[in-house]
């Protein structure tokens, strides 16, 4: 299993994913150039936080049209797992792989703190190994997911939901929606559940001294998906 | 040359946090009267030749994200 790690001019996160993953979920980690055009040899993709383009124009809307995103939905059509974490997810919905958009918090604020999230999607090779309510840390200040009421009740019925803001005993709350997020969603996924975006950074959260481990629920599926290579 | 100008705009139905900071400063300024403000984006071009269905295709392609916003063209020269 080797996973690339994305680098945009600006991706900032990249190297918090390439050493969770290496050291903490124990895959192959390289990382690939914005302006490559091939992800030979790779078995998953990561696109991490960070400003890529220094959020110009939108957050992600450089970055989704590089040269190394034609090879990424390419690699996505094929069925293989793509990860987009806060600025990544920005990228993702950007580029059109995942649905909805994301924008400023509600209150404006960029916010740094831990979550609370609960997994809706219990099925997709993202989403199966997360049982209960995880605490994973996010900083972002555009992160209010948007999406109207046709495409919301569309990702219901198809179950592609993959995680909402919950309080601490998993119960959803204003208050714990802390971004302001069209049904309180933090994560969504493609149609056939290879493609994840969220805000919150599970590679932030991979080993008890960061403050959680709650991380690996998600990360580990690339181990899931290596066994079956 | 001509210079073509592409107003941005949040959908009418989203929320834009920054417009109702600002005019909640307005009004806080005594303009009462207020009664929203809106934040666009306003991307001035320069092309050599104007050609509608290019400037729309750069709209589409990259200016404008047409999950979240609308986009007017106006040539100004």
């Amino acid at each position: 299993m080797k996973v690339a790690v994305l680098r945009f001019p600006g991706s900032n996160c990249d190297q918090d994913a390439f050493f969770s993953l290496r050291d903490d979920i124990g895959v192959e980690v390289e990382y690939v150039w914005h302006d490559d055009y091939s992800l030979e040899g790779f078995d998953a993709v990561f696109v991490p936080g960070g400003f890529s383009y220094g959020d110009y124009l939108r957050c992600g809307a450089m970055a989704a049209r590089a040269h190394i995103m034609t090879e990424v939905k390419r690699f996505a059509a094929g069925g293989k797992p793509v990860i987009g974490v806060c600025n990544g997810f920005q990228v993702l919905c950007e580029a059109g792989l995942l649905p909805g958009a994301l924008l400023l918090n509600e209150k404006q604020k960029f916010i740094c703190k831990d979550v609370y999230l609960k997994a809706e999607n219990r099925t997709s090779i993202w989403t199966r190994g997360v049982e209960s309510v995880i605490r994973i840390p996010i900083a972002h200040g555009e992160g209010r997911y948007v999406a109207d009421d046709t495409l919301i009740a569309e990702l219901e019925a198809k179950g592609q939901i993959a995680f909402r803001y919950v309080d601490a005993s998993g119960e959803r709350t204003d208050a714990a929606n802390v971004n302001g997020s069209a049904h309180a969603i933090a994560g969504v996924l493609n149609e056939a559940g290879n493609v994840l975006g969220l805000m919150p950074h599970p590679e932030r959260a991979t080993r008890e001294l960061l403050g959680s481990a709650d991380g690996l629920t998600i990360l580990n599926a690339l181990k899931l998906v290596a066994s079956n290579l | 040359m001509t210079t073509v100008r592409v107003y941005v705009t949040l959908k009418p139905s989203l929320l834009d946090s920054a417009g109702r900071t600002v005019a909640g400063a307005l009004q806080k300024l005594g303009y009462e009267e207020l009664h929203q403000a809106r934040i666009g984006k306003l991307i001035e071009l320069q092309v050599e030749s104007y050609d509608e269905d290019r400037v729309k295709e750069m709209c589409d392609k990259l200016l404008a994200n047409p999950v979240i916003e609308d986009y007017q063209i106006e040539v100004v020269q």
